[in-house]
């Protein structure tokens, strides 16, 4: 069976992905920084020319397999056996359209929220969506590599530049916590290249088996950079002083792309090329995915900041996805790469709306909402559906999710599953609580004579709320992408090691 | 008694140095521009490196080796030279020392460097690295009016001397055990007679490692660094931190790994500590400086701490990459340096950290270069710092030594701490005071190579990889 699908579509999509959003800010970069409404309408198509581009990707995906799709290979540091390929599968395929689809609704949210700098901050943003899309294609462990700290500099000022007060504490923060988790995956990266011979092609390196002990290590090598960047407890504390302080889109794109980027390292790196060692840690990743379940719900209750509640949550939905993942088996690992999605969608909306109130009163304290609704009766009933969403409500998304998620833990552990269903009750205490503070009552000072949503906000919020019920009611559309590819990957992890086909032939010899 | 011309091809890119050193040298008594002799001292190592390509070769009974060893490394040299020519123009007139024999000085500066990258032979090394350090001591004085760039000139003045103290003794002791000074011979005597556990043997190769870390500043031999980039003009801090250090690197790659290969155990044994320590100290003190060119001293006695896991590894792989490392540390390094000394004008040093403050609102063009090179001295893709390092932790751990590799990544992760400091003070503080900038055409130049080098390197490293692998057939 051939190893990959090559891009039938005649122009390299992916690397156009890739690419375009860095014209785009290039371009940007030789327009005069007055000239702002062109600088906002540039970055604006640039982000919608990569959303089109991306569409093919969603309506030509081969659901039929398990291979990568639309692969571009190019030989790019001979030297060192480094090729420039990028490919997709069931896995990653999500991630890219998500991401093409967020930026744009980070350009349309920042639109009037950015007053300086305007031009770098979409300079910034751009790049970031060309690395983002960078990551998910990579299928060169380099090259990943590349994409996956490139980001790093970016964000780092759009937090830091743009973001609340205490923004540079948070920056560098999240800088210092990912690069440590980064560079120690690194050092796991150069033993892997060595030990296969040197190559860095993720699909072959998945072939290949590993002595036990060496897939320990490399497993906590990568760990420490997928599990700061999930954020998984006890790494967790860049999350919430990173999306507190975050402009607006910086927070979206944290939430949404950015710290799925962790679980899909897990799955595209740590289970298929360290099978064994990944089994064998798997009480350890379920424990931990509980403690960040519980931990993360009950700090939200304690909350009196709206993003940093928003933030935490984060913490307790993505334990969630580990949790999902670390099942190893079919539904768990399923609910988790939708659960990924949906984080992505519902919890970038809850940001996007935070950004749309907080422009207008320009403060995060809880205690000084109150009575939104009845100023804003259109934006409190969106913002229902995504707390109802966030909690896991049928007929959303996010009761799909962690459906699946529990029903996976539950057969892989039962205590797993019975401790991360009490999660989702946590969940609704307190988003239901925040959503009474901020809408209910009357409306205090800060609130009153605010005016609803215009045109721009409710275009950024709908499609979110299009996706959240679509996935919601029929999650085959988007859970039919994964089937092929999650059942290659738990074959893969299953019979990995020393266990497949190293011992099969071992057995034929012997019969010989 | 027959006289025998040695074959001098292989020296001709030494002796067209000389002589174009002596006539810039001359040239200064009757031109009044100094600028003129800036451009003459740039025409004049382009000629110089013209002539690399037929001077490969052995003379002088392989007391002189011209070779891709040290072809690469006088690349890196005649990268420096332009460089530094290239940001000084301006700078040395504000500065009011814009006398012509800085010129001359930096090319016999730089003549040493090539003799000490090409010595096949501890004496000539020796030569080459006075010739070297002789030339840099008086640059780094050379604002005469400033004080401390004469504590600059005297504090590297008197540790070089020690340095080259340690040189001639352990080239004596070398001497007595094996009776040669020749580099091949020694390690051939050391085989034939199995030395190999000599302590006076053992003994020497420590003088000759302490000598070698005086140039290149790695700790405990870095103490003068600070004080010397402080003091010393803007230009010349940039010239000796890529110059004297690669050719400390050129020599100490050379003299271990083929003088004392046969008792590598010993020296790896002194340098992983020497390493250690070297980024140690560099990445954590450099994080409570506030004069900007006293960070980069750190900064640049950091770098010699990873450089030095190329030598340490002890593979043609890892030999590339210390070269790789040191090419691309000429790049990111000057640039930044660049930036510093555009800052500088008549009656504003601009050479505190508190003085970037906002610069990315005043200035944003200088600013983001300063962003660039600062992530690349960090080690963040897709600049070209990140290659370099990526291919010495690769050569490092290939060779065995992973436990190293990961302390190594983990001070480069402390590091980045500083280096964004100097981001976070340009953007995203207010600007205090409106910083004029001295941009001229040359700056300018040297800006523009500086950032082609950090970003085409960082994205397309494959050239240069092969360019300095190949010095290892």
């Amino acid at each position: 069976m051939e190893q990959v699908i090559a891009n039938s579509l005649g122009f390299p999509v992916l690397s156009t992905l890739i690419f375009l959003p860095l014209a785009g800010a290039v371009l940007l970069l030789l327009i005069p920084r007055a000239q702002e409404g062109l600088i906002k309408i540039v970055a604006l198509f640039a982000s919608i020319a990569a959303f089109i581009i991306s569409l093919p990707l969603f309506t030509g995906f081969d659901k039929s397999t398990h291979v990568m799709q639309f692969v571009e290979r190019h030989e790019w540091i001979p030297a060192w056996n480094i090729n420039y390929s990028l490919g997709l599968d069931g896995i990653s395929i999500l991630f890219v359209l998500l991401s093409t689809l967020v930026t744009i609704l980070c350009v349309l949210i920042s639109w009037n929220s950015v007053k300086t700098k305007t031009k770098e901050f979409y300079i910034s943003l751009l790049i970031v969506e060309g690395a983002m899309i960078g990551v998910f294609c990579a299928l060169d462990f380099f090259l990943f590599y590349i994409f996956w700290e490139a980001m790093l500099i970016p964000m780092y000022l759009l937090i830091g530049v743009w973001g609340g007060p205490n923004r540079v504490y948070a920056a560098i923060k999240f800088f210092l916590f990912t690069l440590v988790g980064s560079v120690l995956m690194l050092v796991g990266i150069i033993v892997l290249y060595l030990y296969s011979g040197r190559t860095f092609d993720i699909v072959e390196l998945s072939t290949r088996v590993y002595p036990y002990q060496m897939q320990l290590w490399l497993f906590w090598a990568f760990f420490a950079a997928f599990a700061v960047k999930v954020p998984m407890f006890p790494v967790h504390t860049w999350l919430p002083d990173a999306h507190t302080e975050a402009p607006t889109a910086g927070s979206v794109i944290l939430a949404a792309i950015l710290i799925k980027m962790g679980a899909y390292g897990f799955l595209r790196f740590s289970l298929p090329l360290l099978p064994d060692a990944s089994k064998a840690m798997t009480p350890v990743m379920l424990v931990l995915s509980v403690i960040a379940i519980i931990y993360g719900g009950v700090i939200c209750l304690a909350q009196t900041d709206l993003k940093r509640l928003i933030a935490y949550s984060s913490v307790s939905h993505m334990g969630f996805v580990t949790l999902g993942i670390f099942a190893l088996n079919m539904q768990g690992m399923e609910g988790g790469i939708l659960q990924m999605v949906n984080h992505g969608i519902v919890t970038g909306a809850l940001f996007l709306s935070v950004g749309i109130i907080y422009d207008r009163t320009h403060t995060r304290q809880i205690a000084d909402y109150g009575g939104v609704a009845t100023v804003m009766p259109l934006y409190a009933s969106l913002f229902i559906v995504f707390t109802l969403a966030s909690i896991g409500l049928p007929s959303t998304n996010g009761f799909i999710g962690e459906f699946l998620i529990i029903l996976g833990g539950f057969t892989s552990n039962q205590w797993a599953g019975l401790l991360a269903a009490t999660g989702i009750i946590i969940g609704a205490g307190y988003m239901l609580w925040l959503y009474q503070r901020v809408f209910f009552m009357e409306p205090g000072p800060k609130v009153a004579g605010l005016s609803d949503m215009d045109a721009r906000e409710l275009i950024t919020l709908l499609p979110m709320v299009a996706l959240i019920f679509w996935i919601g009611i029929y999650p085959d559309t988007f859970l039919g992408f994964m089937h092929k590819s999650v059942e290659h990957l738990i074959e893969r992890v299953n019979t990995g090691g020393m266990h497949g086909p190293a011992v099969a032939r071992s057995i034929i010899e012997v019969i010989k | 008694m027959q006289f025998l011309m040695p074959d001098i091809r292989p020296l001709v890119p030494e002796i067209v140095m000389t002589v174009l050193a002596l006539a810039i040298l001359l040239a200064d008594l009757v031109i009044k521009r100094k600028e003129t002799l800036a451009t003459l001292s740039i025409i004049c190592v382009v000629l110089v490196a013209s002539t690399f390509s037929g001077s490969l070769g052995t003379s002088f009974g392989g007391m002189f080796l011209s070779d891709g060893y040290s072809m690469f490394f006088k690349i890196v040299f005649i990268l420096n030279v332009i460089l530094t020519v290239l940001i000084s123009v301006k700078y040395i007139g504000v500065e009011k020392v814009n006398f012509g024999e800085y010129y001359g000085l930096i090319l016999f500066s730089t003549l040493g460097m090539m003799i000490m990258a090409s010595a096949g032979d501890l004496i000539v090394l020796y030569l080459g690295l006075e010739l070297m350090a002789l030339s840099t001591y008086i640059l780094a004085g050379f604002i005469r009016h400033d004080i401390r760039s004469n504590e600059a000139a005297i504090k590297y003045f008197l540790l070089g001397a020690f340095a080259s103290a340690f040189l001639l003794y352990g080239t004596s002791m070398i001497y007595g055990l094996t009776g040669t000074t020749n580099l091949a011979a020694i390690s051939e005597y050391i085989k034939q007679h199995g030395l190999t556990g000599n302590p006076l043997l053992t003994l020497s190769m420590v003088f000759l490692v302490i000598a070698f870390s005086f140039k290149i500043a790695a700790v405990p031999f870095h103490m003068w660094t600070p004080d010397a980039y402080e003091g010393a003009p803007t230009s010349i801090t940039a010239f000796m931190s890529v110059g004297p250090k690669a050719a400390g690197f050129a020599v100490m790659g050379r003299v271990l790994l083929y003088a004392l290969y046969p008792i590598k155990p010993m020296w790896t044994s002194v340098l992983i500590p020497v390493a250690i320590l070297t980024m140690g100290v560099g990445n954590i003190v450099a994080i409570s400086q506030t004069n900007i060119k006293r960070m980069l001293a750190y900064s640049s006695i950091a770098h010699a701490g990873y450089a030095l896991l190329g030598v340490i590894a002890g593979t043609a792989d890892g030999l590339a990459s210390m070269m790789t490392y040191l090419l691309i540390y000429a790049f990111m390094n000057i640039g930044a340096f660049a930036v510093i000394i555009m800052l500088r004008s008549e009656g504003f040093k601009g050479d505190m950290i508190s003085d970037y403050e906002g610069l990315w609102h005043t200035h944003p063009g200088a600013a983001s270069l300063m962003i660039v090179f600062m992530f690349s001295l960090t080690g963040i893709p897709p600049t070209a710092g990140f290659m370099g390092k990526f291919y010495l932790f690769a050569s490092a751990v290939s060779a065995g030594y992973m436990w190293l590799v990961i302390v190594a990544v983990i001070f480069s992760a402390i590091s980045a701490y500083f280096y964004l400091r100097i981001v976070m003070f340009m953007c995203m503080r207010e600007p205090r005071q409106t910083v004029a900038l001295s941009i001229s055409p040359s700056i300018s130049l040297a800006l523009a190579i500086t950032l082609a080098g950090v970003i085409v390197i960082g994205v397309l490293p494959a050239q240069v990889v092969n360019l300095a692998r190949i010095a290892f057939p």
